[in-house]
């Protein structure tokens, strides 16, 4: 499920309208009599009007209710399109784009100079106010139990219009208890009916607690051409409806406009020239139009599976020629795997967006924030344009909302505080995007209070995580805010227990392949940081063989193999640790894990992987090499099998499953705290 | 129950808001951009509901509504049809072209459900 913020895609799509509002306000000023020219430009007004409500910016939606009033009337012919109209509405549109980035400012006078001008420009008396609220329905408080008797008809095209009367009847049902009655008598004999005509009425009597607004509700959108009658049973005729009229009536400033005013009667009269728009903008912003292309996301996953099977074909080809002693078949060969290479590499770059798409929404969040909380908040973003793969950016907006709101709620202080603690009124939030490698880091960083020691150890100990004055080194101790259900919060304020904890972000971000670390100072501040590949479709792998089986490990996680020498195997028997550089880490043997029937390679290999702190050493029989592996997932009917996370096809057209190296971790670390507790 | 939808209209951000409100309610959503690829995403595959906005380049809502009911195999496909509070008199325009309902812009997401299980039947 896409969690894409709709109110990035509004601003997004807000600027492109602004730009295309523009582009068609500066061509209309050469030819004012275009009717495509206003359409075009009533469009844009009317989406960002549409949009703007929806998504929260009211202001801009009531300013840009007027221009697209104005542009309304020129575009059913009742006021000309003039110059000073087109000037009026282009430096408007300026003020819009300003609604746009803050719309929490206060525009108000801007806005009124602007829209004087655009009325003086129609020729209008005065703005009548936007109405932009959705209408409400009055609620009804009655609880009475009432007997109704509903009669209606519907027209007879109405079911080719998609109305459903049998759901109709359904929604009465649920209204309350119905007694339904078809009247049969309106249907032709067979050779005069049309299959698609509806030639039946229904009786209805109902026995419902709700009143009669609820049983309008449920007609709402017939209401005008049916029959409906709707008594009360005890007699009393509630209501007669035939046909009813719900559709408001067209407001009076619409329906009778005022005439057109000719230009020279409108005293503000201001040559365009005068009017301060930037003309190179448009040119600028069309070419940058024609350079982008928007592709829908599936079209990309399905290039990037093409991709995906071509690298698989030409590494089954590379194997092919490398047996081969046909010069020519093997320099094709390598043609092809230097194309493929670079194909693919070219295929990564289009799923890239910058994080920018990510950090803009957290604008909002803070804002909001510092209002909720009291708190005197500045966010600072770094490293905007970094690049990530559109379904990690995805993935992690909800992890990264959750820990601003972290940094926000427990980690900076309100203001009282900071400046008794000699730190400046306002707390700084810090998000921040940087590549290093094939990972990207994100970091989230404040200068608050930093995290309470003592109060995560309390609470680790009173919820049984630890036992009591259990030493725990600090990267330890930090780590147990990542256990389920782990809240350092005092109380459960507005802002924490929304059902998202540090386990889901830690879960999100291990899903990603990545991995996640806190740094802390007490009362300086702490800095969370995500370590997430660059991307999920492509990943360098170690390839090895156990038993007669091949398995890929991701490089990242991997940190040295060594050689299981025989003494060593023997004397670990039972135990399963190693002693690595005086350290013991755990293993796993993989032929144990995967049932391998075969004998043992003499020379078997331990391949030392880690997340982050928890180190565990996998057994294999053979470290084949490098490689690079094009991921494919598991059927649902593996998905279940937590020791792989996916799978991959090899240059000979066999399948390899591809470790997963949490999981693998996490069950090493048992099989320690086992042996542990077995003594 | 999960029906197939259309939704037509030219701004991102309501066809998003539109798509990830239906989905969630677990219907499947297929989305177009402007009353001609509503209209060839309507030919090209059967939707239970037409969810529509009125302006949009290329073709509007209403010439939409108008062809898809000369359509013989779109007869019964419920239209729901999105407007703002000024265009009232469209309303009883869409209605006229073949509309089955209609939803007032700015619309409140739930109500967005709630109309298209009405239109639906459930």
């Amino acid at each position: 499920m896409s969690t894409l913020d709709p109110v990035a895609v509004f601003r997004t799509e807000a600027a492109e309208c602004l730009e295309a509002i523009e582009t068609g306000l500066l061509d209309l000023t050469h030819q004012l009599d275009n009717r495509d020219l206003v359409d075009a430009v009533f469009r844009g007004l009317h989406t960002l009007k549409g949009s703007g409500a929806m998504f929260g910016f009211e202001a801009l939606a009531a300013f840009t209710h007027h221009c697209e009033t104005a542009f309304d009337r020129v575009r059913k012919g009742e006021v000309a399109a003039t110059s000073e109209l087109v000037a009026a509405v282009l430096a408007a549109q300026d003020h819009m784009r300003a609604l746009v980035d803050q719309p929490d400012a206060d525009h108000g006078d801007t806005g009124h100079k602007l829209l004087a001008q655009l009325q003086a420009a129609v020729g209008a008396k005065a703005a009548a106010p936007a109405t932009v609220a959705a209408p409400v329905r009055e609620a009804s408080t009655k609880k009475t139990r009432n007997s109704w008797r509903i009669r209606f008809s519907l027209p007879a095209n109405s079911m080719a219009n998609g109305t459903n009367p049998l759901g109709l009847l359904d929604e009465l049902r649920d209204l309350g208890e119905c007694t339904v009655r078809a009247d049969t008598s309106a249907i032709p004999p067979l050779d005069g009916l049309t299959p698609t005509e509806l030639y039946i009425s229904w009786d209805v009597t109902l026995m419902s607690e709700q009143d009669r607004s609820a049983i309008d509700d449920v007609f709402i959108f017939v209401l005008d051409d049916m029959e409906l009658s709707v008594e009360e049973i005890d007699g009393t005729v509630a209501a007669t409806a035939a046909p009813a009229e719900t559709m408001p009536v067209p407001a009076a400033a619409a329906s009778a406009p005022p005439p057109p005013v000719p230009a020279a009667a409108v005293p503000e009269f201001r040559p365009v020239e005068a009017v301060p728009v930037k003309r190179e903008a448009p040119a600028a912003s069309q070419a940058k139009a024609a350079e982008n292309v928007r592709v829908p996301a599936e079209r990309l996953d399905e290039l990037m599976d093409r991709v995906g099977e071509l690298v698989i074909a030409q590494s089954r080809l590379s194997q092919l020629a490398s047996a081969s002693t046909d010069i020519a078949l093997r320099s094709v060969s390598e043609e092809i795997e230097r194309l493929s290479g670079e194909l693919r590499d070219t295929m990564m770059v289009l799923r890239m967006v910058p994080v920018a798409t990510l950090f803009s929404r957290f604008r909002r969040l803070v804002h909001d924030l510092a209002r909720e909380t009291g708190k005197v908040i500045e966010l600072v973003t770094e490293g905007e344009s970094t690049e990530v793969d559109k379904t990690v950016i995805e993935r992690l907006a909800d992890p990264l909302v959750h820990l601003v709101r972290n940094s926000i709620d427990h980690g900076l202080e309100v203001p009282a505080d900071r400046l008794a603690a000699g730190k400046a009124k306002a707390g700084t939030v810090t998000l921040s995007a940087r590549q290093a490698g094939g990972e990207v880091i994100i970091s989230i960083k404040d200068d608050g209070r930093g995290i309470n020691r003592e109060r995560v150890r309390a609470k680790a100990e009173s919820s049984g995580l630890i036992h009591p004055g259990q030493p725990l080194s600090d990267p330890e101790l930090l780590q147990l805010i990542f256990a389920p259900g782990f809240s350092t919060a005092a109380a459960i304020t507005n802002l924490s227990g929304r059902g998202v904890g540090m386990d889901v972000v830690k879960k999100t971000v291990e899903e990603l392949r990545g991995a996640i670390d806190i740094v802390s100072v007490p009362g300086q501040g702490s800095e969370v940081s995500l370590r997430i590949p660059l991307t999920l479709a492509i990943i360098d792998g170690l390839l090895v063989r156990v038993g007669t089986g091949r398995y890929v490990i991701p490089l990242s996680a991997v940190e040295e193999c060594l050689e299981l020498s025989l003494e060593e195997d023997l004397r670990s028997r039972g135990r399963s640790f190693i002693s690595l550089r005086d350290s013991l880490v755990p293993f796993l043997r993989l032929r144990d894990l995967f049932r391998t029937g075969t004998k043992p390679d003499v020379h078997q290999k331990v391949v030392v992987i880690s997340t982050g702190t928890e180190r565990v050493g996998l057994v294999v029989d053979q470290i084949i090499g490098d490689h690079q592996t094009v991921i494919k997932s598991m059927s649902k009917l593996h998905n279940d099998v937590a020791t792989f996370s996916g799978a991959t096809i090899l240059g000979d057209g066999s399948v390899a499953l591809i470790l997963d190296v949490g999981h693998l971790v996490a069950a090493g670390q048992q099989q320690e705290a086992q042996l542990r507790v077995a003594g | 129950m999960s029906a197939n939808i259309l939704t037509v209209d030219d701004s991102a951000s309501i066809r998003l808001t539109t798509k990830v409100t239906l989905t969630n309610a677990g219907y499947s959503v297929t989305e177009a951009v402007n009353g001609a690829e509503g209209l060839i995403a309507a030919k090209g595959s059967s939707f239970d509901l037409i969810v529509t906005d009125l302006n949009m380049p290329v073709m509007d809502g209403l010439t939409m509504i108008e062809e898809l009911r000369k359509l013989p195999a779109q007869a019964g496909v419920p239209i729901i049809f999105l407007t703002t509070e000024s265009d009232a008199d469209l309303k009883a325009r869409a209605k006229a072209a073949g509309a089955t309902g209609w939803l007032t812009k700015p619309f409140d997401p739930e109500n967005l459900v709630k109309i298209v299980k009405k239109v639906l039947g459930r």
